[in-house]
């Protein structure tokens, strides 16, 4: 009986301990144990709260499709539908590395028709994402009452921007929570990249010097390590591990290029009700740097739509 | 032989139970977050994570100086006061919602683009003995640009 008992609570253990790890690798963030971190430990449940120390989540946020769109028109950037990748290629994509890469591609091709008002590529671009959804498995993100309502406000910038602003949030917390993180960074992964391809051909090089959208592109650097946390987070996935290795090179080139900051000054707005963080920045990026820049850019983007 | 019929339920229940706490997770988001952004555009992007009293999490992202944003961290009723700080590349704190009566929101522009880190912790009740608290708590972003 007692031998009996031992390996029905070996197994209860084992099934357990899987449960918990299919379970726990979906909350969003990812999870490990951090040096120096503080938690309070309330009397009793010192033992529960020795796991929740290692249950730390961090988050390694990229900007969005959406986002990217916005920097580049702030920058007085202008609409060029030859940079964008066309709908007809929608049909190429068939592994989950192509699709995931090419639903971001396709959010940030749509967000930046729609910040245009492309009214017809608005609706080419949705179908688009919507055929990477569905075929990444990602159910009712972008169903037909999502296209119809589209279809609707052709017209209304803000109302267009709230439903691919939501369709996005669907398909990446569909992901999370199907314990696809690595797909979820590949479409974030996707959507940065085309929305750094789109700048990067956008600049006049005539015009480089003081050119607002130089800025923007400098200001990605920023944002490498950030792409690099969230891909080594999947680290071990083939498709990730390939995608690693496309930013490193791309990451070389960042390196050539200099920021510095001076401290940041909060400093609070009565009238607004808004704090503004103060500092000087100081960059250089010399036209040969960009040019290499947008070369490593452009040859990486194409393996991603062909 | 009870022990056998036992383990696939316990562990079809602490997956039920974890997929059922992701779900209620987004619906609070949207549900409850997002209206917090008021008239900023919601920049599309989805953090969320069941969070149990006493326990932080990190969050890194870059803010660029042509936009104006708000943050919003919300979590569920049932959770402590959640404490949320910004801080620099420098880890010089710019904000901590603790001296504004643990606000959800806070607005900030830039003067010059900045990768800045958000720490969030979920307060304790300190009541010992008892299960800690865990909740859903979701960070949304929305910008607008300058004016």
């Amino acid at each position: 009986m007692n031998k009996k008992y031992g390996i029905g609570t070996g197994i209860l253990a084992g099934v357990l301990l899987l449960a918990c790890t299919l379970t726990c690798c979906k909350s969003g963030g990812s999870k490990g144990p951090k040096e120096g971190a503080t938690v309070e430990v309330p009397g009793s449940n010192t033992a529960v709260y020795e796991d929740i120390k290692k249950a730390e989540k961090i988050f390694n946020a990229l900007p969005s499709p959406l986002e990217s769109a916005m920097l580049i028109k702030s920058a007085g950037a202008k609409f060029d539908q030859s940079l964008l990748n066309p709908v007809a290629n929608s049909g190429n994509y068939v592994t989950n590395r192509s699709m995931a890469l090419n639903l971001g591609i396709y959010t940030c091709d749509l967000s930046f028709a729609s910040l245009y008002e492309q009214t017809q590529l608005i609706i080419d671009y949705m179908n688009s994402a919507k055929k990477m959804a569905d075929g990444l498995g990602i159910l009712k993100t972008i169903d037909q009452p999502t296209i119809d309502r589209l279809e609707e406000n052709i017209n209304n910038s803000e109302v267009i921007m709230e439903i691919v602003s939501e369709t996005f949030m669907n398909s990446s917390s569909y992901l999370q929570d199907n314990g696809q993180e690595a797909i979820a960074a590949i479409v974030l992964v996707g959507g940065w990249f085309e929305g750094l391809y789109i700048s990067t051909q956008l600049v006049d090089l005539k015009e480089f010097n003081g050119n607002k959208l130089v800025g923007r592109i400098i200001d990605q650097k920023l944002s490498i390590d950030i792409l690099l946390n969230l891909l080594n987070k999947n680290k071990g996935n083939p498709a990730v591990d390939e995608i690693i290795g496309q930013v490193n090179r791309l990451k070389t080139v960042f390196d050539k290029i200099s920021i510095t900051t001076s401290p940041v000054r909060p400093e609070y707005d009565k009238t607004t009700n808004t704090t503004v963080l103060k500092s000087e920045i100081k960059t250089d990026m010399s036209p040969a740097v960009f040019k290499e820049l947008a070369t490593i850019v452009a040859e990486i983007r194409s393996t991603f739509v062909k | 032989m009870r022990i056998y019929r036992i383990i696939p339920v316990l562990a079809l229940l602490i997956i039920a139970t974890t997929v059922n706490a992701e779900a209620q997770c987004k619906a609070f988001a949207k549900k409850i977050c997002l209206p917090e952004l008021g008239s900023y555009t919601h920049d599309g992007n989805y953090h969320a994570a069941v969070l149990v009293e006493g326990e932080e999490a990190e969050l890194y992202k870059t803010f660029y100086s042509d936009m104006d944003y708000r943050v919003a961290i919300c979590g569920e009723e049932k959770l402590p006061n959640i404490e949320f700080r910004i801080l620099d590349a420098n880890k010089n704190v710019l904000y901590s919602n603790k001296d504004a009566n643990y606000a959800k929101t806070w607005d900030f522009k830039l003067q010059s683009s900045q990768q800045l880190k958000l720490v969030i912790k979920v307060n304790s009740f300190n009541k010992q003995g008892e299960t800690p608290a865990s909740g859903c708590v979701s960070i949304m972003f929305g910008f607008k640009v300058k004016k």
